[in-house]
């Protein structure tokens, strides 16, 4: 059991999100930095689909009412457990009573903390995921607030190192100022030269609205030579679409499962993490690839998340 | 009948057929894209299958099957597909019609708000497809009279329960969100519920009727 003592109603209980169920309109929810939270889950031994809370209003705090392990991933943020500080991305075992403190982030905008064994809110549709703007899933539907008591699955056999371990980065999170990596979507070849040109080479500025359900970013405005009313079709997370005011969104993990706008390309599953750890003000840019290089870096993340899977079996000693 | 349509990458899981091309909204396409969708519901890799209006995504795992087969499959099986799905289910919607836009709706179209509940209420409507919102129907069959533009402006928070119309669309609100839809009453009919395995109480392919439980001023 842990309970929260400092919340936001921004923080809510994730895990990988609910699939195959688009066609009933349930979007996907889950992790804004599904990387994140699989290192998490990693670290701990927990199953891929274990439950995390996504922190995204700070300062969050929370006290864990027996002992166990935990692992705080994703954005980097001063975290101190019962006063001592973490390194970022780091698990370690706590004690009956420790305190878990964690300070707005310095970068990124999205802390995971994962508790050994994975946060016990009942399975819906498939999954634990809060669906914040539908107000099911996770814990009571709805985000976590001071006093809320989390039951946690009984945990991998095992204990960490004394004073913890930690992940490495997964790929490419070292290098901020990378582009994030497009495939042309439906309506790319609807937009002028001139519109490719500035879509692919401005630096595109993340706006306040901005969250789980999608990105809002500010630039110049992107035109259509062709333009059409397209009949509402189904999307992804990742659709960059472009309403009519040439300005783009990037659909996200809480999307609605159907839109009409534009699309003129899709960010590859292995960059979204950088819109989930996005900053109003933060400037993002775009680059096209091939579909093969989409799959290498979507293989690139398996391996990463495949080799700390099995360091994280070696150090946890029986 | 043309048999023009596209395929396209939506990212490297998923792919859309689209058969609207520039024409408006076309049952006999939709008929046929529901039946090829079933034929998809069962193979090993696909994910989802995500009827829209006119048009049909499948979303697959690209580590485990290739964009290119996915491909192949949707295009032979369009050109093959036929209207082959049974009649659906049928559902009776009782609506309590009123609220804030139903008179200025009425009078944009230069019709009496009786016109228009009578109207409403005696189409048969069906399921094109769910989406959007959780449960959320898009449904085909509105008298074209009273086909009529979205709002300008979204509105904020259009009640769960809300029974809308937005062009020549209509369709019920499943949870309180922002929609440009018109509203033109209210029912407690429930569209969706986390709690079954099949959330979403209307398929693509049910046929629906509103009847009128009352109409408030």
């Amino acid at each position: 059991m842990i309970e929260i003592l400092s919340s936001g109603a921004l923080n809510t209980v994730q895990d990988r999100g609910r699939r195959g169920l688009l066609s009933s309109g349930v979007s996907r929810s889950g992790a804004m930095d599904i990387q994140a939270l699989d290192a998490a889950n990693a670290l701990l031994g927990n199953d891929a689909d274990a439950a995390a809370i996504e922190v995204a209003a700070f300062p969050f705090r929370l006290r864990f009412a027996s002992a166990t392990t935990v692992a705080v991933t994703g954005a980097v943020a001063e975290t101190r457990l019962s006063g001592r500080r973490l390194p970022p991305w780091w698990a370690i075992a706590v004690k009956e009573g420790d305190e878990l403190t964690i300070d707005p982030p310095t970068v990124g905008a999205r802390v995971y903390v994962a508790i050994g064994g994975g946060v016990d809110v009942p399975l819906l549709l498939g999954a634990r995921a809060t669906e914040l703007k539908s107000g099911y899933g996770g814990h009571e539907g709805r985000g976590l607030k001071r006093g809320d008591r989390l039951p946690v699955r009984r945990r991998a056999p095992g204990k960490l190192p004394d004073g913890g371990v930690g992940a490495p980065p997964p790929p490419g999170r070292s290098d901020a100022d990378r582009p994030l990596r497009v495939l042309p979507a439906a309506e790319w070849s609807d937009f002028s030269e001139g519109a490719h040109q500035r879509f692919l080479s401005v630096g595109w500025r993340v706006t306040a609205e901005a969250d789980r359900q999608g990105c809002r970013l500010d630039g110049p405005e992107l035109m259509r030579e062709r333009r059409r009313e397209l009949l509402s079709h189904g999307i992804v997370p990742g659709t960059v679409q472009v309403p009519p005011a040439g300005r783009p969104i990037v659909q996200l993990a809480e999307a609605n499962t159907c839109g009409g706008y534009p699309k003129i390309a899709t960010v590859i599953e292995a960059d979204l993490w950088r819109l989930g750890q996005a900053m109003p003000g933060d400037e993002l840019r775009f680059a096209v690839v091939g579909r093969n290089e989409a799959l290498v870096a979507q293989r690139e993340v398996a391996d990463w998340l495949g080799r700390l899977r099995r360091a994280a079996s070696l150090y946890r000693v029986s | 009948m043309s048999d023009h349509f596209t395929i396209s990458d939506a990212g490297i899981g998923a792919l859309l057929l689209d058969v609207a091309g520039d024409g408006a909204f076309e049952e006999a396409r939709q008929a046929r894209l529901l039946a090829l969708a079933e034929s998809f519901a069962a193979v090993d890799g696909i994910d989802d299958v995500v009827p829209g209006m006119n048009n049909l995504m499948v979303v697959f795992d690209p580590l485990a099957i290739g964009a290119e087969e996915i491909g192949r499959r949707l295009a032979d099986g369009w050109r093959k597909s036929t209207a082959t799905i049974g009649e659906g289910r049928s559902h009776e919607i009782a609506v309590s019609y009123g609220g804030t836009d139903l008179a200025a709706f009425a009078a944009g179209l230069d019709l009496s708000v009786e016109d228009v509940v009578e109207r409403h209420a005696a189409a048969v409507y069906r399921v094109a497809a769910i989406g959007a919102m959780p449960g959320f129907p898009y449904l085909s069959g509105l008298d074209p009279s009273l086909a009529t533009p979205r709002r300008a402006v979204p509105r904020q928070g259009v009640p769960k329960g809300a029974v809308i119309v937005g062009g020549g669309q209509a369709g019920i609100m499943p949870i309180t969100a922002p929609s440009g839809w018109h509203i033109l009453g209210h029912t407690d009919f429930v569209l969706f519920d986390p709690h079954r395995a099949a959330p979403a109480t209307l398929r693509p392919g049910d046929t629906v009727r509103f009847t009128v439980a009352r109409v408030e001023p």
